[in-house]
């Protein structure tokens, strides 16, 4: 299964702006590519990525053969509580992946 | 191209038709449904000359108000949409990732605010290509 790495500052002041970074493992094939034979390899991507904030959505991206392999996603987003941050990638063949962080907010 | 399995389009409100455009405008017109006229608010940091086209460092920001949307194109990619970000109420209009880039050609960021999209565009030069083929 594929691995995540997350980046979420563990405590922050209400209020303060945050940056979250996200790293998933994948080879974002472009579907454009031919193997030495001449077949083409078929397409195989991240093609949505959400993250929620206790449950609402913050942020979602789609995403295109164009996102280069383990795509690397970094966003901004304001405290407002203590809680969790949950991330889901969504892809080509059935790929689901998913990770959470916490936040403390003083 | 046809191989697209048939559960992508499963995938709620995944843009398809913009991403089959080949051009930059066209995908822009499918997506968005408008034109975009080019604005200084926006700040797209790009490297001048990329060593590795499969890996290819973009941010935007902007300081444009009631942004919804952020959008990345390569103009000259076989599909020139790259991706697209929804910025809720709340989330700060700045966005970083990797692009994959198949020759030198301009990297255009698209941020709708307020229901108006502008555009910020930048010409990377690539030594190696990213897309393969």
């Amino acid at each position: 299964m594929a691995s995540a790495l997350i980046n979420v500052p563990a405590r922050a002041k209400r209020g303060d702006v945050v940056e979250i970074r996200t790293l998933t493992s994948h080879i974002m094939e472009t579907g454009f590519r031919r193997t030495a034979a001449g077949d083409l390899v078929p397409r195989d991507i991240i093609t949505s990525f959400t993250c929620r904030y206790n449950g609402t959505e913050i942020f979602r991206a789609d995403l295109f053969p164009a996102i280069a392999a383990n795509p690397y996603l970094s966003f901004f987003t304001v405290a407002r509580e203590s809680g969790k941050f949950e991330f889901e990638w969504i892809g080509d063949n059935g790929f689901v992946s998913t990770a959470s962080a916490s936040i403390t907010v003083e | 191209f046809a191989a697209t399995p048939a559960h992508a389009a499963t995938n709620d409100k995944y843009p398809e038709e913009a991403f089959r455009q080949k051009s930059e405008a066209d995908a822009i017109k499918a997506l968005y449904g408008k034109t975009a006229e080019p604005s200084d608010k926006i700040k797209l940091d790009a490297p001048e000359i990329a060593e590795n086209g499969g890996v290819v460092p973009i941010s935007v920001t902007t300081t444009l108000d009631k942004v919804t949307s952020i959008s990345f194109f390569v103009a000259e990619n076989p599909n020139a949409l790259a991706a697209s970000y929804k910025i809720p109420d709340g989330t700060i209009p700045s966005v970083a990732n990797r692009l994959k880039m198949a020759k030198t050609t301009n990297v255009v960021a698209i941020v709708e605010a307020d229901g108006k999209l502008f555009s910020a565009t930048k010409e990377v030069k690539v030594t190696v290509g990213g897309c393969g083929g």
